[in-house]
């Protein structure tokens, strides 16, 4: 499957990716020769097969509601770069 | 041409677990920040999600109050969006196998019975909350996987209007179930709402918005009228109208264009590999619906039959569960067979007093005998309805009962027509304008006149004893 530089981009731009120009050829021929390896699925016969949700076989794994203590908050904000009074500081980011 | 609106509403729920969805961290509201997050929740490689047993039977509770019906087999997928409010780049939700589908939701629009569908209704994972400062955003994760339910209706609402009642009874609903607190104040319930205008009588869709930032029922209301008559004006200039997600700002009492909106295909929605499906048999489905309580129109329908009330009294008596036990406790207390004087009580003064006091009326501290004491003053025409209202205020403040108020504020009514007398004709005399009207046919007028009565008697007039006086008098003369 042919996979254009614009796709990669749109799919970077998704991802907040930023790309060098080197960095969009490299990416794009690697992610085209994954492709082309994934598209080997298309040759299997699923007919009559049902859609697979979960490979591990197991189902109802759940949980009852009961707490469990939860991390430190010093714990938490330990590998933060910008902290602030028990927050995460990040830049400003509004829709 | 004559266009209709075509409204669907996304509801958010935040169920009222003890615990986040996935893992044991507490949802606690107002919590100091970052203190209610773990591993899981915060997306930390390695660590396992599972899910919350009573997020699921709260879904499927709500679902069965929307008459949807529950799918036997059900997954989770994920969401992938990049925001920083969502520490692992993606949400946890549900694609194409949501908890529950195919439901309705029944509203009244003017004395009638409208049917909403519900297309489904999904569990996911709720995200962080951003505090915005400066050139800086500060993040909270506490909120961050909190279970939410999404709830989806159809484009079968085509007014304004119709969407706050939809929001009202759905909101009504979810309360009864004890799912939820749905206080939107807290974000417990928040809704998203699309619009697109049509033709009227087609079937086609307009080019529609998305309208976010809807913090009360009346601001979904406003912003949809709002939007509406915005498309309208597009047509009418013959411009195209953009699909887009709009912001309502409630000062301004506009909706501003937000960046456009990624496309549903770009959220790239997998199954969630870390969460093996789940499976709901009928029997456990059936022991759940055996928890649902009566719901808001059953109890409506139920107090209409019998305690013989109107509609619209039922309807304001069962808006939420608290105000609903309240009423029938005392309306069940009222010891004649008529109980209109309870529900009138209830709707008029009351809830009055609960709107001042910024209370529920569930929380006014008026007991079911004190209520039938009131009530009885009235009737036997022992204080007038004015001064009814005065003990009901006393009563709420200092506890006292209603005939040590009475007493002491010296409230009996004045039947007594040779008591009277002398401020009636006070009255007339100062009235001379009001009374050549009454003479003049203008029936009405003396009703003013028995105000004014009313006012230099402090309320204590018998104002039926005083009509009746004021029009021999006036009559005669
Ligand atoms: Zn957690």
């Amino acid at each position: 499957m042919a996979l254009s530089k614009e796709t990669v981009r749109y799919v970077a731009d998704l991802s907040r990716i930023e790309l060098r120009p080197e960095e969009l050829e490299e990416l794009s021929r690697q992610l085209e020769a994954i492709l082309e390896f994934i598209d080997q699925l298309d040759k299997a016969d699923i007919a009559g097969v049902e859609p697979t949700s979960h490979v591990a076989g197991l189902a109802n794994v759940m949980r009852d509601d009961v707490p469990v203590s939860s991390l430190p908050v010093e714990k938490t904000l330990a590998n933060a770069p910008h902290k602030e009074g028990g927050y995460f500081v990040v830049p400003k980011v509004i829709e | 041409m004559e266009y209709e609106p075509v409204i669907g509403l996304e509801v958010h729920v935040q169920l009222e677990t003890r615990t986040k969805v996935f893992c044991g961290c507490l949802t606690d509201f107002g919590a100091e920040p970052n203190t209610q997050v773990c591993p899981v929740c915060l997306g930390f490689p390695g660590s396992l999600p599972v899910l919350n047993k009573t997020a699921l039977e709260y879904s499927i509770k709500v679902g069965l109050a929307l008459n949807c019906a529950i799918q036997g087999f059900t997954k989770f997928d994920r969401k992938h969006y990049y925001y920083p409010d969502l520490p692992k780049n993606i949400q946890i939700s549900q694609y194409d196998l949501p908890i529950a589908k195919d439901g309705y939701l029944d509203i009244g629009v003017n004395g009638q019975t409208k049917r909403i569908g519900i297309r489904r209704a999904h569990l996911e994972e709720d995200a962080g909350k951003l505090i915005h400062r400066g050139n800086a955003s500060l993040v909270d994760y506490n909120r961050t996987g909190q279970p939410l339910l999404e709830i989806v209706s159809e484009p079968d609402i085509s007014a304004p209007e119709e969407a706050y009642e939809y929001l009202t009874d759905l909101k009504s609903v979810v309360e009864y179930l004890d799912v939820s607190d749905c206080d939107m104040e807290k974000g417990s319930l928040r809704c998203d709402a699309n619009i697109s205008v049509r033709p009227r009588g087609t079937k086609e869709l307009g080019t529609k918005s998305e309208i976010k930032n809807l913090n009360s029922f009346k601001a979904v209301r406003d912003a949809l009228q709002y939007e509406i008559n915005r498309h309208l004006e597009l047509k009418a200039a013959g411009e195209q109208i953009v699909q887009e997600t709009r912001l309502w700002d409630e000062k301004e009492t506009k909706t501003l264009s937000m960046r456009s909106k990624e496309e549903a295909k770009d959220y790239r929605y997998f199954p969630e590999p870390d969460l093996p499906p789940f499976t709901i048999d009928k029997s456990r489905i059936g022991e759940i619906r055996k928890t649902i309580p009566e719901l808001p129109k059953e109890k409506m329908r139920r107090f209409m039959k019998d305690y013989g009330l109107t509609l619209y009294d039922a309807r304001l008596l069962v808006i939420s569960k608290n105000t609903s036990l309240y009423a029938e406790e005392r309306l069940k207390a009222f010891p004649s067979k008529d109980k209109k004087p309870v529900a009138n009580w209830l709707i008029g003064p009351m809830a009055q007093e609960a709107n001042s006091r910024n209370k529920e009326l569930a929380d006014i501290p008026v007991s079911p005998a004190a209520l039938n004491e009131i009530i009885g003053l009235v009737e036997s025409g022992q204080i007038s309805n004015l001064a009814a209202k005065t003990v009901l205020t006393e009563m709420i403040d200092s506890g006292k009962n209603a005939g040590t108020i009475v007493r002491e504020k010296n409230l009996v009514q004045i039947s007594d027509e040779s008591a009277l007398a002398t401020e009636m004709e006070a009255v007339i005399k100062e009235n001379p304008k009001v009374v050549g009207d009454f003479k003049a046919g203008k029936e009405n007028s003396i009703m003013f006149l028995v105000g004014q009565v009313m006012k230099r008697t402090k309320g204590k007039a018998n104002p039926k004893i005083v009509r009746d006086m004021l029009k021999r008098r006036l009559t005669d003369a």
